[in-house]
């Protein structure tokens, strides 16, 4: 919010940002729930391919994830040249055919978790089941989508586990006559990241 | 509603006002993207420039590629038979020459590969390593540089009266292969190249023979591309009794497969034949058709870091 504030740029924008953060600091201990950011450069992505010719499978431990509790929004980038494939081939003809990753070296997703202060508000009572709503960007295309996972405070970390399907026809990915039976019409895809809490110094108080 | 906002809009106007001020959660959604790529940004890591060919041969010669670790290719290399040879051999389609190798790749930069041709019944062997590999990033290197270095050994038997012991039959050929990739489409290669011959029979012949080969790639579709390769003889007994080596053509990709269909002027499939031993004019219909299909195979799967 401190930063969205920022960029609207108007010349009182300090003065505003004072008071902000002023109002933060009394708002802090009624807001009775967690606040704050959590980050990660290391999230983990697999994906799962199953067609009756091969099955293929890919993982990419370089996911960077952001995570705002205080609105429930939350943003990954995978960068795509990352995944390592257990086949070399394989890795090559998906960097190169598939995903152009020289094009769109990131796949993103940016949402809004759905029902968001309830689900925050339960958050220190254990596991929460969640959807999220976003966009998600891949091979350059970008689809409105909505998730589901889990949502988890472990030690002070925060825990997202979600599993989904894409079709990678929905993302101009074009597969080859020749291969279509290769290539699963539906990839599923298994994300598991834990955030750590940015030092709340940055994001909250000054 | 917003928790933060609810809870704003009790404490009063002003509040209100501020947070109005403040952009939309859309807004707060990408800036937490823009924030991301900063971060990822400014510590950018280094990023090798994989696939500057599609195969470990450009038409005649090597590429600067070498297979993923673990990884064996079976290359089975052709040529037919001249194509201003007429219409009684079918334009060249009636005669041919074969080569057919298999390469390994002992790491991702070390590839080792054995080869049988037909021309002159030469065995040949060859060790590959992928020295130096182009990168960007925050330590970048604009080249990759593959160093080759072959055997071959011709068994044909002779007619002329000469006695030969196999190492008199056995030529080396070194290579050092500089490539770059300009963009995804363009690829061009340089190959200073040295054949040593054990034995030469003619009146001046040398024993080594030095080359330099261009070539390149050029992508038309992301698994249909135009290549080009041309070895330079530098002046010596070779180049005034032999022609430079040139050869135009394509790659097709179709999943494990790569088809390299071309024309060259070289009958030979290795370094020291279409190098050392090219006698065709290309320009005069000296053409041979050709093709080179390889297949990968995995052998051993990457183990999981």
């Amino acid at each position: 919010m401190i930063g969205s504030l920022q960029s609207a740029g108007h010349g009182w924008a300090p003065l505003l940002r004072g008071l902000i953060l002023w109002l933060g600091g009394l708002l802090l201990p009624y807001a009775g729930l967690a606040q704050g950011k959590y980050m990660t450069k290391a999230g983990h992505l697999s994906f799962f391919s199953s067609s009756i010719m091969e099955d293929i499978e890919a993982r990419n431990d370089k996911i960077a994830a952001v995570f705002d509790l205080s609105g429930g929004q939350i943003a990954f980038a995978v960068p795509i040249r990352e995944f390592q494939f257990k086949r070399t081939l394989m890795q090559e003809h998906f960097n190169e055919n598939y995903m152009e990753s020289d094009k769109f070296p990131r796949a993103t997703f940016t949402g809004q978790i759905l029902n968001a202060p309830q689900v925050l508000k339960q958050l220190a009572a254990g596991t929460q089941n969640v959807e999220v709503e976003g966009n998600m960007t891949i091979h350059g295309v970008t689809r409105k989508v909505v998730v589901s996972g889990t949502l988890q405070l472990r030690d002070s970390q925060l825990v997202i586990f979600a599993y989904f399907n894409i079709a990678p026809a929905d993302y101009s990915i074009d597969v080859p006559l020749l291969v279509r039976e290769h290539i699963a019409k539906s990839v599923s895809v298994r994300l598991n990241i834990a955030c750590d809490p940015v030092s709340p110094a940055l994001t909250q108080q000054p | 509603m917003h928790p933060l906002f609810s809870t704003l809009l009790k404490r009063g106007p002003l509040a209100a006002l501020l947070l109005a001020v403040a952009a939309p959660v859309a807004h707060a959604q990408s800036d937490l993207l823009g924030q991301l790529e900063q971060g990822q940004q400014k510590d950018e890591p280094t990023q090798l420039v994989e696939a500057t060919f599609k195969a470990t041969r450009l038409i005649n010669g090597h590429t600067v590629q070498t297979p993923g670790e673990g990884t064996m290719v079976f290359l089975i290399s052709h040529r037919f038979g001249a194509l201003n040879s007429g219409a009684y051999q079918f334009f060249g389609l009636d005669a041919a020459t074969l080569r057919l190798g298999f390469e390994y790749a002992l790491t991702d930069r070390l590839e080792i590969g054995v080869g049988r041709s037909s021309l002159d019944k030469t065995y040949d062997a060859f060790v590959k390593y992928k020295a130096i590999q182009q990168s960007v990033g925050s330590h970048s290197v604009p080249v990759t540089v593959t160093l080759l270095g072959s055997a071959a050994l011709s068994t044909t038997r002779y007619s002329d009266r000469i006695s030969r012991n196999a190492l008199d039959r056995t030529a080396y050929s070194y290579q050092a292969l500089i490539a770059r990739k300009f963009s995804s489409d363009l690829s061009l290669q340089l190959m200073p190249s040295l054949v040593h011959r054990n034995m030469v029979l003619n009146e001046g012949e040398k024993n080594d023979i030095y080359a330099l080969g261009v070539g390149g790639r050029y992508k038309l579709t992301r698994r249909f591309s135009l290549n080009a390769e041309y070895y330079y003889l530098f002046p010596g007994y070779t180049a005034d009794n032999y022609r430079n080596s040139l050869g135009l053509g394509v790659d097709i990709e179709t999943g494990g497969h790569i088809y390299q269909l071309h024309v060259t002027n070289s009958q030979g499939m290795i370094e020291k034949q279409f190098i050392g031993e090219t006698t065709g004019n290309f320009f005069k219909g000296d053409i041979f058709f050709g093709f080179n299909v390889s297949r990968n195979f995995t052998i051993k799967q990457r183990q999981r870091k």
